[in-house]
């Protein structure tokens, strides 16, 4: 374990772990709650999700609902005042973090568990070489000299594919490009060969056409080194050629969770189908006619968390609100093994949908 | 960063350029001409006379030509001719310069070895106890006037040490010197170091709120590695700049500071030219502070260009 | 700062809300609740009050008049007859201070306004107009910037001459180019916005655009640096006052108060020196403690 990705690659030990039963990372009626002027806002209300190693887990939803607090809340980062971590638990390897001292955490932080941020531009300090970068999580966590980890990070950079890994861990933020600048941060996070790497929009602030190549990376790693992945993002394009299972949060709430066919195939959420409907398809022939392919959005907007109605959050956009659904919050429901949704009107979508 | 030295430097150029204009329009404006004053105090105007000065001090050509002449002599380092001391200006000016010079050094080290470490753990500990102490002491220090709080200590040291801090041209011992630059220096650094201390308090605070500061959590970092190592690199480039900002600070302290010790420097010798109508030397004067403050600025803007990465390997 | 810590085993909602003032309503509410957040704040803005209302009813405050001179009473201790004791004229110091506060804050907040006006009207037109314009009113700001502020003041009194009103125009010019370089920042911003774009397309003239739709936008970084610029203002006349450039007399201001017994009466008089001093320094900590929590309640980018 104190062997470093890099160091375990070059030897080329062992082959990708297949999915463990026993999950590594399982968060449980995770709520995080955040005190403001505007009142009580539930930023992470009662979600629960596990990954498994070598496994890639999805949280999809718009911006604003929650998903990057719930990876914060995990990562023990949640700027406090005004957020707090109310109640659930978050277990690495059967080992509750909520529990642990600050102390304690910092040692898993970096090590076990690391996460990569979406804006590689702000994200990395300007004024420390990538390689000081690099290196630090590896001081911090492994007893290596300044020198052994300098080394052990350029062959991280390497390791991202970075050309001439050795100038690149001379030089400073801002002589790279976006991407590169990604591959570094990815180089960061994976330095110290973490169980779980938690990804929070890790393409979005890139060009499309790095988007993929940084996603392929981040697979490919994930496959060698056996990491469990959570993927936080708001692109259902992005799910499907990476995930294994999906959570979709909306307001703060886990609405659906499936394993990736069966949510594509037959998505049991109204807010799914319709977060699919702004997906660009290839092989459907385009709507418009004006040739400007202007994707399908869902209607209105996220309620503020301040002023959830008492029933379903999305009832107020959704084509198939009934006054059930304005009343009463609908109960999570496996309608199907392992597809779970959060809907009054579940069934009259699989009926539909098959 | 040739670039960027270049730009800059060309910057600093117009902006001497136009300060020279707006030094030499303002001091136009002032009520009367120096020969109306230097005859006015001996009561009697001959108007051939009078005639006779203003074409010797080239008042009566016009006031582009006077400019031009003006910026020719000081260019030629020559200041002009008090008509106070009837001494040439620059025998004034020059034995003041080393004078001011320390008491500006030692003020500006005061400040910054109180200013910077001060507000580093005002910020780090914000909204603690020890945090609205200093800030409060920081407060108070801007609140006071320098002229002030320099008469409370030649009070205070006159009430218990019987001993006045007024400067001698020739001081008796080291002790008599360090105490004559020191406590003069200190009423200076008091209110700077308060500057230099909320600068520095903001700019850390704004660094610690930046992304990368929770990417270094993120790595398990601890607080001392975060605060330390990633947070003041960031922090102390602006308050680099800052020392800039205190040339200009510290001279409005040097100028009661200096009368109130009755210190001979440059700084109080504007303020007796002005209250002399020594028009030519205020207007030479006023230049010099404006070039010490500008080139300061120049050196700190370059210095921050060393320090700063990104700026460094721009091209 | 802190993060979120190990979960706690009770969380009290209404106590955390409570703290994060959830429940303010009104604008009476969210004042009080301000001035708790910012107790230094509310200090400062009480301190400013009072010395506002000091000014205003300062003829029933003082107790002499403040410009009577009284051979008997030349340097009298305080206590007595004179509360804070009398100068070598005879003039009473509490009554002088009293009404020094007029002088102080009429110059203080006659030159800040002044100057924000100017500053503002600046920065609008150059961050509107840009080209030329902008140019070269920035080169001039960066002039005006790169004078130390009291060498500043001091020509343009001396140029200006000594009376109430040159007083003010010399403090205030200072104030244009700090005030203008964030109005014009502030307009560049605000110039591509929607709104502004939308009124562009209705035909409205930039003239109006300026004035109706960025103007008001501006307000809250105006209201923060006037509060900034107020105490350095009070600073700058007292300095020059302090050095026989200022308010001349009979005027009693407090800058003027200190140069008049300075050195000779540190040692045998020093309520002289201690009493006009404490004035001054009390009324520019009350608005630097007003301007900071201002500034901290207006600017979002030091809300945390």
């Amino acid at each position: 374990m104190t062997q470093t990705a890099a160091a375990r690659l070059a030897t080329g030990a062992e082959a990708a772990p297949a999915p463990a039963a026993e999950p590594v990372l399982a968060v449980e009626d995770l709520q995080t709650y955040f005190y403001t002027r505007r009142g009580l806002l539930k930023a992470v209300d009662r979600v629960s999700f596990s990954v498994g190693a070598g496994e890639t887990l999805a949280i999809v939803g718009e911006s604003g609902c929650g998903k990057s607090i719930t990876a914060l809340s995990v990562m023990r980062l949640v700027p406090s005042p005004p957020g707090r971590i109310v109640g659930g638990s978050v277990r690495l390897r059967g080992r509750d973090l909520l529990r642990l001292s600050e102390e304690e955490m910092r040692q898993i932080r970096g090590n076990e568990i690391s996460m990569i941020f979406q804006e590689p531009m702000t994200s990395l300090n300007p004024v420390l070489t990538i390689g000081n970068q690099i290196s630090e999580a590896l001081i911090l966590h492994q007893d290596v000299s300044r020198k052994a980890a300098m080394e052990r990070a350029v062959e991280m950079l390497r390791l991202v594919r970075i050309p001439e890994p050795e100038r690149r861990a001379r030089e400073y933020p801002h002589q790279l490009s976006g991407g590169m600048r990604q591959r570094a941060m990815i180089a960061m996070a994976l330095a110290c060969n973490p169980k779980v790497l938690l990804a929070d929009e890790p393409t979005t602030a890139l060009d499309v056409t790095i988007q993929a190549q940084i996603l392929e990376l981040i697979l490919e790693l994930q496959q060698r080194l056996g990491t469990a992945v959570v993927l936080i993002t708001h692109d259902l394009g992005v799910v499907a050629e990476t995930a294994q299972r999906v959570i979709v949060m909306y307001a703060g709430r886990k609405v659906e969770e499936a394993d990736v066919t069966s949510l594509f195939d037959e998505p049991l959420h109204p807010y799914t189908r319709g977060l699919m409907g702004s997906i660009p398809r290839l092989d459907m022939p385009e709507t418009g006619t004006k040739g400007a392919d202007r994707l399908q959005e869902i209607p209105g907007m996220v309620p503020p968390l301040n002023a959830l109605p008492p029933g379903c959050a999305f009832a107020p956009r959704c084509a198939m609100a009934t006054e059930k659904c304005q009343a009463e919050y609908p109960p999570y429901r496996e309608l199907r093994p392992g597809h779970w949704s959060a809907c009054w009107h579940a069934e009259r979508l699989m009926a539909g949908g098959a | 960063m040739l670039s960027y030295i270049i730009r800059r430097f060309l910057l600093m150029i117009v902006t001497l350029f136009g300060m020279s204009v707006l030094i030499f329009l303002l001091l136009r404006l002032m009520p009367g001409n120096v020969a109306d004053i230097l005859f006015d105090a001996g009561g009697y105007i001959d108007p051939a006379e009078r005639a006779q000065i203003e074409a010797e001090l080239g008042l009566d050509q016009p006031i582009v030509v006077q400019y031009v002449n003006w910026i020719g002599s000081l260019l030629r380092g020559d200041l002009g001719y008090s008509y106070i001391t009837e001494r040439p200006a620059i025998e004034e000016i020059a034995p003041r310069i080393p004078v001011t010079a320390q008491l500006a050094l030692w003020a500006l080290v005061f400040s910054v070895v109180f200013g910077v470490p001060l507000g580093v753990i005002s910020a780090v500990r914000q909204n603690t106890a020890l945090d609205y102490v200093l800030r409060l002491i920081s407060l108070s220090g801007l609140s006071m006037p320098s002229f002030w709080l320099a008469l409370l200590i030649i009070m205070f040291t006159v009430q218990y040490f019987g001993y006045i801090p007024i400067y001698t041209a020739t001081p008796q011992s080291v002790w008599e010197s360090l105490a004559m630059y020191a406590i003069p220096a200190a009423a200076v650094g008091f209110r700077s170091s308060a500057l230099i201390m909320r600068l520095t308090r903001s700019s850390m605070l704004e660094v610690l709120r930046q992304d990368y500061i929770r990417t270094a959590r993120s790595k398990g970092a601890s607080e001392n590695a975060v605060n330390y190592h990633h947070a003041l690199r960031n922090a102390v480039l602006p308050v680099v700049t800052i020392i800039g900002i205190e040339a200009a600070f510290l001279i409005g302290g040097l100028i009661v500071t200096e009368t109130v010790f009755n210190i001979p420097g440059v700084a109080r010798f504007l303020v007796e030219s002005i209250l002399w109508r020594d028009y030519p030397i205020v207007q030479n004067l006023v230049m010099f502070i404006a070039v010490v403050v500008v080139v300061v600025n120049f050196v700190v803007d370059m210095l921050y260009a060393v320090l700063d990465p990104r700026i460094k390997y721009s091209d | 700062m802190s993060y979120a810590g190990p979960q706690a085993q009770a969380v009290d909602h209404g106590a955390e809300l409570a703290r994060a003032g959830a429940h303010v309503q009104g604008w009476g509410g969210s004042v009080l609740y301000q001035a708790r957040r910012h107790p230094l704040g509310a200090l400062g803005l009480l301190i400013v009050a009072a010395f506002v209302l000091v000014a205003l009813f300062a003829p029933f405050i003082a107790t002499h008049d403040p410009l009577a001179t009284n051979a008997a009473s030349s340097l009298a201790r305080p206590g007595g007859e004179h509360l804070l004791g009398a100068d070598f004229m005879g003039r009473d110091m509490w009554s002088r201070i009293i009404y020094g506060a007029r002088i102080s804050l009429i110059v203080g907040i006659a030159s800040t306004l002044l100057g924000c006006l100017l500053g503002v009207a600046v920065g609008l037109i150059s961050g509107f107009w840009g080209g030329w314009v902008d140019l070269v009113t920035q080169r001039v700001n960066d002039v005006l910037q790169a004078l130390p502020l009291l060498v500043l003041a001091l020509v343009m009194a001396a140029a200006l001459g000594p009376s109430l009103q040159n007083v003010i125009i010399a403090i205030s010019i200072p104030v244009i180019p700090n005030v203008a370089r964030v109005i014009r920042s502030n307009t560049l911003a605000l110039r591509e916005m929607p709104f502004v774009e939308a009124a562009r397309a209705q035909g409205m003239s930039e003239l109006r655009i300026a004035v109706l739709h960025v103007l008001p936008n501006t307000l809250a970084p105006v209201i923060v640096l006037a509060t900034a610029q107020l105490g350095s203002a009070i600073l700058t006349e007292a300095s020059l006052s302090f050095l026989g450039l200022g308010i001349p007399e009979p005027y009693p201001s407090w800058g003027r108060m200190l140069s008049e017994s300075a050195a000779e009466y540190v040692r045998t008089a020093p309520w002289l020196v201690i009493f006009p001093g404490l004035a001054i320094s009390l009324v520019i900590f009350g608005t630097n403690l007003l301007g900071d929590a201002i500034r901290d309640i207006l600017d979002p980018r030091e809300r945390s």
